[in-house]
């Protein structure tokens, strides 16, 4: 098995609370239990849990875009700190959030909120033409780069989002709840884009998600989290028809089931 | 008990969010409503309590059992919410008074309509929390919202529509807010006591598989109108409307359909 | 692959300001203001301080256009050359506040936490301080002047503004975007330029247009009290303060002051409003598109 792409070792998040009086013990909220993941290269993960179930948190570990309380992350063995030595690391990543509405800043026009990646980290090159390739890329005019964010759906600020998330070229693209927060009509559409740039770009993707049907055509791999830790994982296909852990099996069951009559069978 | 809407239409500054839209519930019916966001469902089930934002005109017809409620006086409307009609609401988080306890409020539509002396709110209210199947009912009736889950707190929005025995219950997304496994033991609570009591409901969603499992008539809206209305098994065998071709087949690509055990 | 791409634009945020007539009154009245101000300079009717014992308490005439008051000074000489310190101490308090809650505001963001809260109770304590006091406690050391005014009233709004913004910028930094300018590279202070503070200006304008307001007004207590411009400099504050006692005798002669100040605080807050919609890219401003 060739190295990891991304290795996470014992990565715990803690949080303390406020303390509810003056000599009282602080509570602790464990919002990671120490976790232990690889990301492959190439391939696609999908992280999937309930709320308070940790995904979040362990993505944006990942992303050294919060401190863990323990842990390592390693890129390409090398390893991952917050702060400013942290720039070659982000010219290797990109993310798109789950809220439409809060991802982008509303007094940018589109144009700068996408080459935000291209000088935030210094990279060379013409960005205006870069800027117009990617935004082509995600399926937007070239003219909606001097509007701002708030002219735009749920959708197509989404498609904003994974413009700037893949702008400066990285190997690995992560989605916090891409699609969560958008229409079911406009979801699918999104996925596509999502399934058809990674192909096209070769990019490795962590996709996290509440709802197993985004991540059951998009990711290979699935890892199935509650309580601050991962329960389950492996190939997509192998959890999701025989599920180990007795949660992810009461997760699977609780998903409503959409019975098409008449329609084709799943794949 | 009948509900009749005709040719709702409901005007928000200039712009229609309902437009010409009709149904019909009958006693013990179930009518689902399923659009996308802006499509005006939620819109619509204001309409029917009266509890339109300020600015917003109502035309049209609702009757409940041959009578006109569409434009009476708030007082009139006052004395249906809750002991005719009973809402649940989408975000449990905030449509609990956080500085009340749980019994109150549960106690508050029953004290209301059924002006019952205090120890009988009490038992009914301890009654409505056993029926939503709320753990240790005792001590919770004496907690705050804060204190709850989100599932637990939306059992107890259940319990306070229900509290004055409404013969309509009209759920707006009552379960879009929550996790999934905590979904499915809400919709079975819902498809229970609907059964049990045999209230009338109206159920609004934009999953389609909730939709499904819930009701077994609905109708489909987009920018306020009326796409399509049927049996919910017609509409996913074969829609007509382009907005339910467009949902259906979205569903579809994103839903979750058990696969064979290996 | 070069195409030509269409420039789309906005309406610039200076023709939306223009459709709104509040903020276009509170623009005029405020350039009126400067204009007074800089006339002044160079010339009046008569010699403000100049009295005239004779001429006292004459009615508005073609020679006295808002008439004398009761050392026979001509009123809309008065008013004018005091326009110049209503000036002075609306822009210089401004100034010092938009300075002082910049800090605040930066030192609250860039920090440790617990840095933050020392912070929060620094400025806790200074609040507690009336803008009049501390004017008192600077006069006592340093002695009456409009510097003093400017000094205190600056600080003062300046804590105020630090106050009121850290909650905007503690949601704004919050946010998504934010975070996704570290994803993208950004460091703390470039982050801060770049998203916090831009978003955070609309809270900033209106404040500082509300000091510009408050300063006037604070100028007309401290001259009244004796700690804001020399006897010889004409201020408005001064010229009501003096003026008021005869209400009851030549009201019209305190109107002309009180509408000086009054008019003019109206207009810094409604500039302060009309500046800060029309720099608001939400608020709906249609495009131009040229070609």
């Amino acid at each position: 098995m060739t190295a990891p792409l991304l290795r996470v070792s014992e990565l715990s998040r803690n949080y303390a609370d406020r303390r509810e009086a003056l000599f009282a013990p602080r509570r602790v909220t464990h919002a990671l239990e120490p976790t232990s993941l690889d990301i492959h290269e190439g391939r696609s993960l999908g992280v999937i849990g309930e709320s308070g179930s940790g995904k979040s948190t362990l993505v944006r570990l990942m992303l050294a875009l919060d401190s863990p309380t323990t842990g390592t992350v390693e890129f390409r063995g090398r390893a991952v700190s917050r702060g400013r030595r942290a720039a070659w690391f982000r010219r290797q990543t990109g993310i798109v959030f789950q809220d439409p509405y809060a991802s982008l800043d509303p007094r940018m026009t589109v144009g700068r909120i996408v080459s935000e990646p291209l000088w935030g980290l210094r990279i060379p090159g013409d960005h205006r033409q870069r800027v117009l390739e990617v935004l082509d890329q995600v399926g937007l005019d070239a003219e909606m780069a001097g509007r701002y964010p708030h002219e735009f759906s749920g959708g197509q600020r989404q498609r904003i989002a994974l413009a700037r998330a893949i702008v400066h070229k990285p190997c690995m693209l992560v989605g916090d709840e891409p699609v969560s927060a958008l229409d079911v009509t406009v979801r699918a559409q999104i996925l596509e884009l999502l399934a058809g740039l990674t192909t096209e770009l070769g990019l490795t993707l962590v996709l996290v998600s509440h709802d197993i049907g985004v991540v059951r055509d998009l990711c290979e791999d699935v890892a199935v989290m509650t309580d601050g830790r991962i329960v389950e994982q492996g190939a997509t296909a192998h959890v999701l028809a025989a599920p180990q852990h007795p949660y992810t099996r009461r997760l699977l069951d609780a998903v409503p089931v959409l019975d098409i009559p008449d329609a084709p069978t799943h794949e | 008990m009948t509900l009749r809407a005709r040719d709702l239409t409901v005007n928000i500054g200039g712009r229609t969010v309902v437009d010409a839209v009709s149904f019909d519930v009958a006693d013990g019916d179930r009518l689902g409503i399923i659009g996308e966001s802006g499509s005006g469902k939620s819109m619509t089930a204001l309409a029917m309590l009266g509890l339109l934002p300020d600015g917003a005109t109502a035309t049209g017809s609702i009757r409940l059992d041959d009578r006109e409620i569409l434009g009476l006086p708030d007082r009139e409307l006052a004395r249906l919410r809750g002991s005719r009609i009973g809402m649940v609401f989408q975000e449990p988080r905030t449509s609990l008074n956080p500085i009340r306890t749980i019994g109150r409020q549960i106690m508050e539509p029953v004290r209301i309509h059924q002006r019952l002396g205090r120890a009988e709110c009490r038992s009914r209210a301890l009654e409505l929390a056993k029926l939503v199947a709320l753990n240790d009912p005792e001590t919770l009736l004496s907690r705050y919202p804060h204190q709850l889950s989100g599932g637990q707190r939306q059992r107890v929005g259940i319990a306070i529509a229900l509290a004055a025995e409404p013969q309509l219950l009209i759920a707006d997304e009552p379960t879009t807010a929550l996790d999934v496994t905590i979904q499915a033991e809400i919709l079975e609570l819902f498809d229970r006591l609907v059964d049990a009591l045999g209230t009338s409901l109206i159920f609004i969603t934009h999953d389609l598989a909730v939709l499904q499992s819930i009701v077994a008539r609905a109708l489909v809206l987009e920018r306020g109108q009326v796409a399509e209305s049927g049996s919910v098994e017609d509409l996913l065998r074969a829609p007509a409307s382009p907005i339910a071709r467009r949902i259906v087949d979205a569903a579809r690509a994103t839903s979750w359909q058990k696969p064979e055990a290996p | 692959m070069t195409t030509t791409v269409p420039i789309v634009r906005q309406r610039g945020w200076a023709r939306t300001f223009i459709r709104n007539p509040a903020g276009v009154f509170g623009l005029v009245t405020t350039v009126a203001l400067v204009s007074c101000a800089l006339l002044s300079i160079v010339w009046t009717p008569y010699d403000p301080v100049h009295t005239d014992v004779l001429s006292k308490w004459h009615p508005p005439s073609s020679a006295h256009l808002l008439g004398t008051d009761n050392i026979g000074r001509d009123i809309f000489s008065v008013l004018l050359a005091g326009s110049r310190v209503t000036l002075q101490v609306a822009v210089g308090s401004a100034l010092v506040a938009a300075v002082v809650g910049v800090v605040f505001a930066a030192l609250g963001s860039l920090t440790a936490r617990w840095f933050r809260e020392i912070i929060a109770v620094l400025i806790d304590i200074l609040i507690a301080f009336p803008t009049l006091l501390i004017a008192m406690m600077l006069a006592s050391a340093l002695g009456g002047s409009i510097m003093v005014v400017i000094v205190a009233v600056g600080i003062s709004f300046g804590v105020n503004v630090g106050r009121v913004s850290r909650p905007e910028i503690r949601r704004v930094s919050r946010s998504e975007f934010v975070t996704a300018g570290i994803a993208a590279g950004l460091g703390p202070v470039r982050n801060l330029t770049r998203h916090t503070l831009p978003n955070v200006a609309p809270v900033f304008i209106v404040q500082l247009s509300w000091c510009m307001a408050v300063a006037v007004l604070a100028e007309t207590g401290l001259s009244y009290l004796g700690y804001g411009a020399p006897v010889s400099t004409p201020s408005w504050g001064r010229v009501l303060a003096e003026l008021q006692s005869y209400i009851g005798i030549h009201p019209l002669s305190v109107v002309w002051p009180g509408l000086a100040i009054t008019i003019t605080v109206l207009g810094f807050n409604l500039l302060g409003d009309g500046l800060r919609d029309a720099t608001d890219p939400r608020l709906g401003r249609p495009e131009v598109i040229t070609a």
